[in-house]
């Protein structure tokens, strides 16, 4: 054996230690406990696995010049590219807010997909310039180009949409449907062109790659904001793949295993944020959910009740005297930045006693789990972050239920057949002995219906600002 | 193809399969509590693909394929470098409070 030889095979088992770090690393995210030990690990294989790159190509450019050719550009290409994406990211990361995560991990989302797709690109640009290519790395080169470029955009989109830089409700164009359709015929018989002829064609892969780019931009844009958590899982679950593909184009093992990894998490998150809104992936994907108009007929039997108004000093008085609360927490806290107002509330009824916990529902937030990342942020402990499936049983014997911005979730509706969010699995707040809603006006949730919830003889209306609503009610609470 | 291109293309696609069977098996046992912190922690692993990037950036001949790759290793490297750091800044966060009225469970508290 050479020394490059010997070399290769060491650096090929580095990238397995990495593999195996990411797994193991994944394995300690099952407890809060453990996990970011588990995501130390993680970072600590990732290291192993790109230092071992940089010693394979430094061995490579010593010790086989002729087959690799490696130049010192090459190094100034890799420095300069790890400078100025490490800085970018090490910048973002530190200074995002925890209310702009979604956004910023659907940024990385981006640019790793991109990534993922660049290698594709670079390699069949290798390619076109030999000759005669082999079926099964056509087929993963166009893959990695496809899944690759609507990651990329789609991402981008739906960090823009998160962001605010595009509105986040449903964007639909007419005849919208239709393009994306005719993108997704262009490219499926482009590939097939491609994969039939075994010819390389560089100008049938520039229509896939931008056919594929728009398809990115047309598929996120008529998506609305509250069916962001699985937009932003299934576009991880694509980034994985993609990944995965770029390993079976150059050939490398730690890539594919990598890449499965994210794709599986990815989708098994899909599909739990499609569960918990009772919709499937596809309808979810045509989009257009909750425009509004749609709205008028459904919301006929829910009408005609009446809204009880409630004080902030009777429901200080509710909560006070409470043994239990369990606190509501939806995307409205988060909007209003609330979420410290309400960890100080419910610091004040702990000292007095009374036992609090939040109830989260599965889509609470932008993205899965967002919520409890915003209230560990207010120092919320999160043995009292409850899952809908815990918490649920828990209302029968709450004394008071203190919804925050939440609407959909909590609708009474969702059980019977006939509403919009028919079959929704919702949080049991009406089985609360006392409700109490804070919302600045009776303006309806996402799906675009009334909330019954808030007619309920149980339910009392704080109207207000969720941040000023709970800093009434803190006062109020102190004054007692 | 030759028996050796087909032997290694099976064996990728093995690799492929077990990896996503072993996803499956260790992510569904993580809690609705970390699904973000996971999310974003998955997010970095496939920043991976710089190990890629490295790669084709090494032999990369042409102003073209020079410049693809320092945008995918720009890329790539955004995508690890972000991705860990604010995983980490995130399950920083998820702390056990100690019980204020109670002190006596303090100690019991720390110690787990």
């Amino acid at each position: 054996m050479t020394a490059l030889q010997v070399i290769e095979i060491l650096v090929r088992i580095a990238w397995l230690a990495g593999a195996v770090a990411f797994v193991l690393g994944l394995v300690r995210m099952n407890s809060p406990a453990t996990a970011r030990n588990g995501n130390l690990l993680s970072a600590g294989g990732m290291a192993v696995a790109i230092v071992a790159t940089a010693i394979l190509i430094a061995a490579r450019q010593q010790l086989d010049p002729v087959n690799f050719g490696i130049r010192a550009s090459s190094w100034a290409i890799i420095v300069a590219g790890i400078v100025i994406g490490g800085g970018l990211g090490l910048y973002a990361a530190r200074t995002v807010k925890m209310t702009a995560m979604p956004q910023l991990v659907s940024l990385f989302n981006a640019v790793g997909g991109g990534a993922a797709a660049l290698i594709a690109i670079d390699d069949y640009l290798g390619i076109v310039r030999g000759a005669e290519v082999r079926l099964d790395t056509h087929v993963f080169i166009v893959l990695d180009i496809i899944i690759g470029s609507i990651t990329f955009t789609g991402s981008l989109v739906a960090s823009s949409k998160l962001q605010g830089l595009i509105p986040g409700k449903p964007i639909l164009i007419p005849g919208g449907r239709l393009v994306t359709a005719g993108l997704a015929a262009i490219t499926l018989v482009a590939a097939l062109v491609l994969f039939v002829t075994g010819t390389p064609s560089l100008p049938l892969m520039l229509v896939i790659l931008a056919a594929a780019l728009i398809f990115g931009v047309t598929m996120t844009l008529p998506i609305g904001g509250a069916d962001m958590p699985v937009v932003i899982s299934l576009l991880n679950s694509f980034t994985g793949t993609a990944v995965a593909m770029a390993g079976f184009v150059i050939d490398n093992p730690v890539l594919i295993i990598a890449g499965a990894l994210v794709g599986a998490s990815g989708a098994i998150l899909t599909k739990l944020m499609a569960d918990a809104m009772n919709r499937s992936v596809i309808n979810i994907m045509v989009g257009g959910f909750g425009g509004g108009d749609e709205a008028a007929g459904a919301a006929g039997a829910a009408a005609g009740g009446s809204v009880r108004s409630i004080s902030a000093d009777d429901v200080a008085i509710q909560l006070a005297y409470a043994q239990h609360v369990i606190v509501v927490p939806g995307y409205g806290l988060a909007v209003a930045q609330a979420q410290h107002a309400v960890r100080e509330l419910a610091d004040l009824l702990e000292e007095r006693g009374v036992d609090v916990k939040y109830a989260i529902h599965p889509v609470a937030g932008r993205m899965p789990g967002h919520m409890n990342v915003l209230l560990a942020e207010a120092n919320v402990p999160y043995p009292q972050l409850k899952e809908m499936d815990d918490i649920n049983p828990e209302f029968d014997r709450a004394d008071v239920a203190l919804v925050i911005g939440a609407n959909d979730v909590t609708n009474p509706a969702a059980r019977r057949p006939g509403s919009p969010v028919s079959g929704m699995p919702i949080l049991d707040v009406d089985h609360a002995k006392s409700i109490v809603v804070i919302k600045r006006s009776m303006g309806r949730g996402y799906a675009g219906i009334d909330n019954e919830l808030y007619t309920n003889e149980k339910t009392g209306m704080l109207f207000a600002d969720a941040k000023e609503g709970l800093a009434a009610l803190t006062a109020a609470v102190k004054a007692l | 193809m030759t028996p050796d291109q087909i032997d290694a293309l099976i064996t990728a696609l093995t690799v492929f399969t077990l990896a996503i069977l072993v996803g499956f098996a260790v992510i569904s046992k993580v809690p609705a509590t970390l699904h973000t912190p996971l999310m974003s922690g998955a997010n970095s692993i496939h920043g991976i693909v710089l190990v890629g990037a490295m790669l084709i950036a090494a032999e990369a001949h042409g102003g073209i394929s020079q410049a693809l790759s320092l945008i995918a290793v720009a890329f790539a490297t955004m995508n690890v470098v972000g991705g860990y750091v604010v995983t980490d800044r995130m399950l920083q966060m998820f702390k056990k409070r100690p019980v204020a009225p109670k002190p006596a469970a303090d100690d019991a508290e720390t110690r787990l």
